[in-house]
């Protein structure tokens, strides 16, 4: 009985870690950091701390999602911060040197992204590359391409339909907020709706095993890479609009670490086979808050890697299954002298 | 078919010769190289490696272009070469310009350390070398530096800041990348100048990377601190920081460039369009201009006349008074 129930649990016990991360850094913050928790309605619109983390997580947590797939079939996109910088390049270029209207630059900034990542995946699937060596070649070669887009300049416009995505508010939370609530939604029910999400798990798990079982494997890993580069394209699309231009040299700079990171917070094994969706988000928001709450503190940037390297040690100490049994044997043996 | 196969022949050399006559164009450098004289008899043209760090900004594409238009104008030979932000590259380009004989080796380096070997190769080969906008640590083992005084910079900024606030402000200041050369010494130079103002006080400091997303999002921070609302003035290393920044100050329902007066330093064109639109108040100019400077220098060198082991450049104060005229002299 208590087997099954923790079999239940068992996705929540992976994420909650996590989430005993970010309660004590609010706690922190409501004694520590004044004014940290402070909101109020500005132009119909919410207005704080907590909205900005909110805003500048989401952006995080959309990438993570597409990442947590492909990290689930073993995989690992190293490419999303130089389809970020992308997907920007192509959106601000279209507006701003061709006039194009905003939802075409739009469209045709995602189509570009998505088309990146199923490249990605066709090198994974069809050349047999290994994924981190696959999703390499675009991370290197992705900021030139974005920065020949550009022209190696800091394209500007000011379309304000555009700009919405980064700077509007949509249910008086930054816009950003509803995307990431889409994209998770939608991800969520194509992979727990559909068989879609076994499918990754269980080529995450075995490759070879699945595909003689019947499962389109080569399919699959298509689709992850190709909705991680989606995702990384909206991603770009939201920091494009938040500046008002494509920063091709610095958008998405070192985005997929953060992502990586907030993934492995999150509870997904690297190995595969297994993800967390939920973890994933509430690891971007973790690192997002960690982040504001170093800024609010004055910690300067130079010694800021510091204390964020401090909670990623801790929190994937507390996952590990070593540390955990420890912990749990010197419980025991405690219970036992008692 | 033997008549086809000598007709292919003839046809790929004369390709080959068009392509070669090309790279001749472009480089400028192949008829020399082939053949290696001693240095030129005075009047000959001269023969000028320049090594550039990449062209990561608008501000060093318009540094390349300034060298580049200067040697053409004067009928020097540049060699010029990419090293697209990595030292390796850099050391390479250095060694290529050995080989090639060139009469002065400039360089832009992508990094402050790390020089000496390659540095030491150069003067045994009997070249001078020139820095342009950064330095390396190795002070004996180059003739001069032509670049911006950081320092100044910051102090420029700072006493603009002096005048537009009295001498009352509480000012935040967006830093750039931490332990880069320009970030510490504008703010060393901002701070020294601050000293002499008892009603100026920074009580923030954080550093936005030099980009206007980060510039943006620490601003944000700031004025949601509960210091926030007390700020007046905003001190940011570079252009593209404020530009950021302005979007937060407008997001929390300010007025930039009235309720806080924004200086930054660069002067780029986008600063030069917000200090139009009145968002920005002052931007002090990190010239990117070098060429004419930096062939005046080689020509001293190389006609053996001392030269001074630092060549501060000319640079400017711009303020929104004058803003709408200067833009159109901007080169950048």
């Amino acid at each position: 009985m208590m087997r099954r129930l923790r079999l239940i649990f068992s996705p929540l016990a992976a994420v909650k870690w996590a989430l005993l991360a970010l309660a004590l850094l609010l706690l922190f913050n409501l004694f520590f950091t004044p004014g940290f928790f402070d909101v109020e309605v500005r132009d119909g619109r919410l207005y704080g701390t907590l909205v900005d983390v909110l805003n500048h997580g989401s952006k995080v947590a959309i990438v993570a999602v597409g990442m947590t797939l492909v990290i689930a079939t073993a995989g690992i996109d190293l490419s999303v911060g130089a389809v970020v910088a992308i997907a920007g390049a192509v959106a601000a270029t279209l507006i701003a040197d061709h006039a194009a209207p905003w939802y075409l630059a739009v469209a045709f900034a995602l189509l570009i992204s998505a088309c990146f990542g199923l490249w990605n995946g066709a090198l994974v699937v069809a050349l047999r590359l290994q994924p981190i060596v696959a999703t390499l070649i675009l991370m290197v070669a992705g900021r030139g391409v974005a920065q020949l887009i550009t022209g190696g300049v800091i394209t500007t416009y000011q379309d304000p339909r555009m700009t919405w995505f980064g700077n509007g508010s949509l249910f008086g939370l930054p816009v950003p907020v509803s995307l990431l609530a889409l994209v998770a939604l939608v991800c969520a029910l194509a992979t727990r709706r559909t068989s879609l999400g076994l499918f990754i798990e269980s080529v995450g798990d075995n490759q070879p095993a699945s595909r003689l079982a019947g499962v389109p494997d080569r399919a699959v890993r298509l689709f992850v890479y190709a909705f991680s580069g989606l995702c990384a394209g909206i991603a770009g699309i939201i920091e494009c609009s938040y500046i008002k231009a494509a920063d091709a040299n610095n958008a998405g700079q070192l985005l997929e670490l953060d992502a990586i990171l907030a993934v492995v917070i999150g509870g997904t094994s690297l190995m595969g086979g297994r993800f967390l969706l939920v973890g994933s988000i509430i690891g971007a928001l973790l690192m997002q808050t960690l982040t504001k709450t170093l800024y609010m503190q004055d910690v300067s940037a130079d010694i800021a890697p510091a204390p964020k390297a401090a909670v990623v040690i801790l929190v994937c100490l507390l996952q590990s299954p070593v540390v955990r049994e420890r912990l749990a044997r010197v419980r025991q043996l405690r219970k036992g002298a008692a | 078919m033997h008549r086809t196969s000598r007709l292919v022949t003839r046809l790929s050399a004369i390709v080959l010769a068009a392509i070669l006559a090309a790279c001749n164009n472009n480089s400028g450098s192949t008829d020399e190289s082939a053949n290696p004289a001693p240095k030129p008899a005075p009047g000959a043209a001269l023969k000028v490696g320049f090594s550039q760090i990449g062209a990561e900004s608008d501000w060093r594409k318009a540094n390349s272009e300034s060298i580049k238009s200067e040697a053409a104008a004067r009928g020097v030979n540049l060699v010029f070469s990419d090293a697209q932000q990595k030292q390796e590259n850099q050391i390479k380009a250095l060694r290529t310009f050995i080989v090639q004989d060139v009469d002065v080796i400039v360089f832009a380096p992508v990094i402050k350390t790390g020089w000496e070997p390659v540095l030491r190769e150069i003067k045994d080969a009997g070249i001078p070398v020139i820095l342009t906008d950064r330095r390396v640590e190795n002070e004996d083992l180059y003739t001069t530096f032509i670049g911006a005084d950081f320092i100044e910079e910051g102090r420029r900024a700072a006493r603009f800041l002096a005048d537009a606030t009295s001498g009352n402000a509480v000012i935040v200041e967006l830093e750039g990348t931490p332990g880069a050369d320009p970030a510490i010494d504008r703010k060393n130079g901002f701070a020294e100048v601050l000293a002499g103002y008892p009603g100026m006080k920074i009580i923030k400091s954080q550093s936005g990377e030099f980009t206007r997303a980060k510039g943006r999002e620490v601003m944000e921070t700031f004025l949601k601190s509960p210091e926030g609302p007390s700020i007046t003035a905003l001190y940011a290393h570079n252009d593209d920081m404020a530009l950021g920044a302005i979007q937060a100050i407008e997001e929390a329902g300010r007025k930039p460039g009235e309720d806080i007066i924004i200086v930054s330093v660069d002067g780029i064109r986008a600063a030069f369009e917000a200090m139009v639109e009145g968002k920005l108040n002052c931007t002090v100019e990190c010239n990117p201009l070098l060429g004419p400077i930096l062939f005046d220098t080689i020509e001293k060198v190389v006609a053996g006349q001392e030269v001074p082991k630092w060549i501060a450049t000319e640079e400017g104060v711009f303020t929104r008074q004058t803003a709408a005229e200067d833009i159109k002299t901007r080169k950048y």
